[in-house]
């Protein structure tokens, strides 16, 4: 039965049901639990925005806080993954990656090729992703495409409460190393979601919007963007396709170019600084199997190529509009 | 025959024996052919160092699990990884332990408890946690071994997994394979403590310094810690001060070690020469033992070798299997 909650609860509901299902679930992280041999009271944070507050009441030998040494503690659910364990590490924000990417890119990603077939990796890290919290430079990027570029990870990336639930299950289910992006800015954000546990499968992009004259792309927070935009143009009389691609590796290119192929006009939105981006590598693929069809230049709506700044009227501007998208589809009917 | 004197049975002896020596072949002989240009890609001998890989994996059940170094060969054959399949993968081979795909530097047979050499220094540590951990949730008594260099002994990820294994309360055995060099640098250098026991007492652990050329030392230091781990006493340290006969990788000049090491302690430190001494000279086992045991070790190399260079190599069709997203 669906109920509607939000994305944090979500995201908590699909870990509680996972670790209820499957007891070789595992979840680790800095302050997960929180308070970990600490006086004061037990579960003391639940997470660093509190998503995983009360897993440790239900599922206290499931779950433990780690040092702060995320070289180890993420090689270490790497490690447990490849001894048959289904580890769900959390990295606080996708912004530490690089204290830590070794275990991810060198040995996470590559031990089934290197080992000709005969390892499985099934390890999940949840990480923050995003601005819009003033967070600054360091706790604010959105650096899916570096994952996407490696052979050997999935990354998924939601944009509302139902996807998120959906595809955090699948990703614990998965059999290889999923980075999850959780969008700091979404976790306050309802939505109706299924009381009962489900999946959402890879690859399969979510056709938000079915409008048929332009097809604009995003993910993550700029499907709101998308939509809010689309809306807008349709007072203006341009009904916009709008597809979320929830998955960017594997990612589903052909829902894109099907749209794209009856609109004959895209734009591309992405929240990651602009080159060598989701947003590069979606109008790359475009070009390349779609170019008849296009009426129209591609539109790629991103980040600048900035750091992401702190204070508020800077990180507005930073984070592209829903205007600046609306911008982008009537440029292409220029 | 004399009494035994040792903590192993004859048989047990003679396979420590054949273990040491088939190590000791495979890397001679992948040196030669290394140096006539037959494989490819980068190589890293531990030839000299045998006596830690038997004293340590001697104490092991196939479903402990080790996350070897880039010098792993000496470690895959100690946990009983197949020498023929481990040949004909160093020679790019499609019947190789991984397919042609991995080379020596990822030898892995996770069914065996390998993890896998590693082509980065220190990796293994983190990943030994997570073995160690599984096996701690299952609460089965496994347990899990890191090895790493004295280079690899400066790495974050390995001081962290120190750490993490110590509170954590892993059962786990970090074994530095000190051989004096990280790649050409001293490890007098390179380390900034006296003595790894040190090292381990910071991160609140035992450590244990053995000669890692004689096996009894490291066989007898290995037991014990690998007992206390097994028995949920925690994570430990152990250093076994070893040689290495040959350079960091094949191709090395080695100009950096003294005039006369190579030859000096090939001829008066060799692990295999004084395990051979020590358990003829008790009369436990004798020349004649040691000696079809050689023949038996040579053939197997010998077959080792040219079945890899009979094998077929890997097809276009390889490329683009056992990854997990395909484009």
């Amino acid at each position: 039965m669906a109920r509607t909650i939000s994305f944090k609860e979500a995201i908590n509901e699909a870990l509680d049901q996972e670790m209820t299902r499957d007891p070789s679930v595992i979840v680790m992280g800095e302050d997960s639990i929180g308070g970990t041999g600490s006086p004061g009271e037990d579960d003391a944070w639940g997470g660093p925005m509190g998503v995983t507050k009360g897993l440790y009441g239900k599922h206290g030998n499931q779950i433990m806080d780690t040092p702060l040494s995320e070289s180890a503690y993420v090689g270490a659910a790497i490690g447990a993954a490849a001894c048959g364990m289904r580890p769900v590490a959390e990295l606080m924000f996708i912004d530490f990656m690089g204290v830590c990417f070794d275990q991810i890119y060198n040995q996470a990603a590559k031990f089934k090729y290197m080992f000709g077939g005969k390892a499985e990796t099934p390890v999940v890290i949840r990480t923050m992703v995003g601005a819009g919290i003033n967070a600054a430079a360091q706790h604010s990027q959105m650096l899916t495409a570096i994952f996407t570029h490696i052979p050997g990870l999935k990354v998924v990336c939601p944009s509302n409460p139902y996807d998120a639930k959906g595809l955090l299950i699948q990703s614990i289910r998965d059999n290889d190393p999923v980075i999850f992006c959780e969008h700091k800015s979404l976790y306050g954000v309802e939505g109706e979601v299924s009381e009962e546990s489900y999946v959402i499968p890879f690859a399969e992009a979510n056709v938000m919007r079915d409008g048929g004259d332009a097809t604009i792309v995003a993910y993550g927070m700029m499907v709101g963007k998308a939509m809010d935009a689309a809306k807008t143009l349709a007072k203006e009389g341009v009904e916009c396709d709008v597809i979320d691609l929830r998955t960017l590796s594997p990612i589903d290119m052909e829902t894109v170019l099907e749209s794209v192929e009856n609109t004959g006009r895209l734009v591309v939105v992405d929240e990651a600084n602009p080159r060598c981006s989701i947003a590069t590598d979606v109008s790359a693929q475009v070009a390349q199997q779609a170019f008849k069809s296009l009426k129209a230049q591609i539109e790629m709506v991103t980040a600048p190529h900035t750091p992401v700044p702190f204070t508020t009227t800077l990180e507005d501007l930073y984070i592209p509009s829903a205007e600046q998208v609306a911008d982008a589809v009537r440029k292409t009917f220029n | 025959m004399n009494e035994n004197m040792f903590p192993l049975s004859r048989d047990e002896l003679l396979q420590v024996y054949q273990t040491m020596r088939t190590i000791r072949e495979f890397e001679e002989r992948v040196h030669v052919e290394f140096s006539r240009g037959d494989i490819p890609g980068f190589v890293h001998l531990y030839a000299g160092e045998e006596a830690s890989a038997a004293g340590i994996m001697t104490h092991l059940r196939q479903d402990d699990h080790i996350a070897s170094t880039h010098r792993g060969h000496g470690h895959c054959i100690a946990k009983g990884v197949d020498v023929k399949g481990m040949m004909a993968e160093i020679f790019g081979k499609k019947s190789g332990v991984c397919g042609g795909k991995g080379g020596s530097m990822h030898i892995a047979d996770l069914d065996k408890g390998m993890m896998g050499a590693n082509g980065i220094l220190g990796a293994g540590a983190p990943l030994a946690c997570g073995a160690a951990l599984a096996a701690k949730y299952r609460d089965n008594g496994d347990i899990a071994i890191s090895f790493v260099g004295d280079g690899a002994s400066n790495q974050g990820t390995f001081l962290e997994s120190l750490n993490l294994a110590s509170i954590w309360n892993l059962p786990v055995v970090f074994v530095v394979e000190n051989n004096g060099y990280a790649e050409s640098t001293s490890v007098d250098w390179a380390v900034a403590c006296d003595s790894y026991v040190d090292r381990a007492s910071g991160f609140g652990m035992p450590g244990v310094t053995v000669d890692g050329t004689d096996f009894f030392a490291v066989y007898e230091a290995a037991g014990e810690i690998i007992r206390r781990a097994r028995e949920g006493g925690g994570p430990s340290l152990l250093e076994c001060k070893m040689i290495r006969f040959f350079g960091h990788f094949e191709g090395d000049a080695q100009t950096y070690r003294a005039s006369g090491e190579v030859d000096d302690i090939r001829a008066n430190r060799d692990c295999l020469k004084s395990f051979s001494k020590t358990v003829t000279a008790s009369g436990v086992l004798s020349q004649a033992d040691l000696e079809a045991c050689d023949t038996d070790v040579l053939s197997l190399i010998e077959d080792a070798v040219s079945t890899a260079k009979a094998a077929e190599l890997p097809t276009e069709a390889d490329l683009l299997t056992d990854v997990y997203v395909n484009y």
